[in-house]
C-alpha cells in the first residue's frame, strides 16, 4: 500500500513536478481554447455548403466531412509533421497541430451543425426571406439560432471532445499536459505526474461532462 | 525531379508501396481485432452497468456514476500512457495492444453506459407498471419490455460513439502496437520514404468510409419522426 502511494500518490513528486505540469495545464486550455473556435468556424462553411449550396459543392462538402471523420486524428497528424517535410513542407509541431485539429474537428462540427441545419423546417427560411431578409440575414437571424439550439447537446459534447483530443499533441511534443507530465515522470521516475495530469483532467472537465450528460437524457426523454 | 514528379516519389512511390504492404495488411488486421475485441467488450460492459444501474441500489449506483464521468472525461491516450507507462510502476507490467484494448474498451463502456441509461429512463414508467401488473418479474420486465424499446432508440447514438471511440486504437502506435498507424510509421523510418503512410491513411479510409457511411444510415433508418 505504501509502496503503492509512493509510485502513484507521491506528494513530494507533486510539489516538484508543480511548475511544469501547471505550464502544460495552460497550454493545454490555450490550445482548446484556439481549437475550438478555428473548429467552429470550419464545421459552419461546411454545414452551409452541405445544405444549401449547388448539388455538386453539396456533394463534395459531404465528401470532405465524410473524409475526415474516418481518419483518425492521430493518423492526421503523423501524416502532416512527419510526412510532409518529405515534399519539402516543412511545418512545425504547432503548424500540424493547428491544421491537423482544424480538419477533424471542422468536420466533425460541421455534421453536427448540419443535422442542426436540417432540422429547422424549410418554412423558417421561405418565411423569413418573405418579410424582406436576405438569404444571408434570415440564415444569421433565423435559421443558425434554431439550429444550434436543436444540437445544442451534440456541440457540448463535440467540444468536450475536442479538449480531450488536444492530448495527442504530445505526440508531436507539444507541451500540453500529458507531454509535461511525461516529461516529469521520466525525470523523477515516478507515475506521479500522470497521475496527477489525469486529475487535472477530470477536474477540468468533469463539469462538462455532468452538463452534457443532464442535456442528453434531458433530450432522449423528450422524444 | 520536377515538383510533381517528386511529390509522387515520396507519397505515391509504388516500389515503396509494394514492399510495404504486407506489413501493413499484418497492421489492417491487428486494427480490426482490436477494434472487435473493443466493440464486443464495451458495449457488453456498458450494458451490464446500465441493467445493474436500474436496481437503483444507491451507494452502487454512485459508483457506477463516478466511474462513467471518469472514463468520459479522461482523454483516451491519457488512460492509455497510465497503465502502459504508470502500472510498471505498481510492479505489473501489460504489453500495448493490452493497454489499448482496455483503455477503449473502459472509455466505451463509459459511453454506452451513458447512452443505455438514457435509453432505459425514455420508456415510460407505465411500460414497467403494466409489465409487473401481468406479473412478469423485474428483471423478466427489463429483458422483455424495456430493454427493446430502449435499446431502439440508442442505436443512433451508440453507433456514432462506437465508430469514434474504434477510431482511437490508432493511438496504440503510441505504445509500439502495429496495428495501421504503427505499421506505416515503421515503414516510413526504414525506407525513409512517407508512402507507407500513404498507404495507412487509404486503410484506414477502406476500414472507416463504409462505418461512416453506415453510421449516417442508421442515423436516418432509426430516427424518430418529430
Amino acid at each position: 500500500m505504501q509502496d503503492f502511494a509512493f509510485a502513484f500518490l507521491n506528494l513530494e513528486i507533486v510539489r516538484e513536478a508543480w511548475p511544469i505540469l501547471w505550464s502544460g495545464f495552460l497550454y493545454t486550455v490555450a490550445l482548446s481554447l484556439m481549437t475550438v473556435p478555428l473548429g467552429l468556424l470550419g464545421g459552419v462553411a461546411l454545414a452551409l455548403l452541405a445544405t444549401s449550396g449547388p448539388r455538386a459543392v453539396r456533394l463534395a462538402a459531404a465528401g470532405w466531412t465524410d473524409l475526415f471523420r474516418a481518419i483518425p486524428p492521430l493518423v492526421l497528424l503523423v501524416f502532416l509533421y512527419a510526412g510532409l517535410p518529405f515534399a519539402g513542407f516543412d511545418i512545425s509541431a504547432w503548424g500540424a497541430v493547428a491544421i491537423g485539429f482544424f480538419l477533424n474537428t471542422g468536420a466533425y462540427y460541421g455534421e453536427v451543425l448540419r443535422a442542426g441545419i436540417e432540422s429547422v423546417p424549410r418554412g423558417q427560411m421561405e418565411a423569413a426571406r418573405s418579410t424582406g431578409l436576405s438569404r444571408g440575414q434570415a440564415l444569421a437571424h433565423v435559421v443558425l439560432p434554431q439550429a444550434v439550439r436543436n444540437v445544442l447537446p451534440d456541440l457540448i459534447s463535440n467540444t468536450l471532445e475536442v479538449v480531450k483530443l488536444t492530448s495527442i499533441a504530445s505526440v508531436v511534443a507539444l507541451p500540453e499536459l500529458l507531454f509535461q507530465a511525461r516529461q516529469a515522470q521520466s525525470v523523477t521516475y515516478n507515475a506521479t505526474p500522470i497521475v496527477a495530469a489525469a486529475v487535472a483532467y477530470f477536474l477540468l472537465l468533469w463539469p462538462l461532462v455532468r452538463l452534457v450528460s443532464r442535456l442528453e437524457n434531458k433530450a432522449m426523454a423528450g422524444r | 525531379m520536377s515538383g510533381f514528379e517528386s511529390f509522387l516519389f515520396s507519397f505515391f512511390n509504388l516500389k515503396v508501396m509494394a514492399a510495404y504492404l504486407p506489413l501493413i495488411a499484418k497492421g489492417f488486421g491487428l486494427t480490426v481485432v482490436l477494434a472487435l475485441l473493443i466493440v464486443v467488450c464495451g458495449l457488453a460492459l456498458g450494458l451490464a452497468l446500465a441493467v445493474v444501474r436500474s436496481f437503483g441500489l444507491r451507494v452502487l449506483n454512485w459508483g457506477i456514476i463516478f466511474v462513467v464521468d471518469l472514463f468520459r472525461a479522461l482523454p483516451p491516450l491519457v488512460i492509455i500512457v497510465l497503465l502502459f507507462f504508470g502500472l510498471p510502476a505498481a510492479g505489473i507490467s501489460i504489453s500495448g495492444f493490452a493497454a489499448t484494448w482496455l483503455s477503449l474498451t473502459l472509455v466505451l463502456m463509459a459511453f454506452a453506459e451513458e447512452i443505455y441509461w438514457a435509453g432505459i429512463t425514455a420508456v415510460p414508467k407505465g411500460q414497467w407498471e403494466a409489465a409487473r401488473s401481468t406479473g412478469l418479474g423485474f428483471l423478466q420486465t427489463l429483458r422483455l419490455v424495456v430493454l427493446p424499446q430502449a435499446l431502439r432508440i440508442t442505436i443512433p447514438p451508440l453507433t456514432n460513439r462506437t465508430i469514434a471511440i474504434t477510431k482511437g486504437t490508432a493511438l496504440g502506435s503510441v505504445v509500439g502496437v502495429a496495428e495501421i498507424l504503427g505499421a506505416a510509421q515503421s515503414g516510413m523510418s526504414f525506407s525513409a520514404n512517407p508512402s507507407p503512410l500513404t498507404l495507412g491513411a487509404i486503410a484506414y479510409l477502406i476500414l472507416f468510409i463504409p462505418v461512416v457511411a453506415l453510421g449516417r444510415w442508421v442515423e436516418t433508418r432509426f430516427a424518430w419522426k418529430r
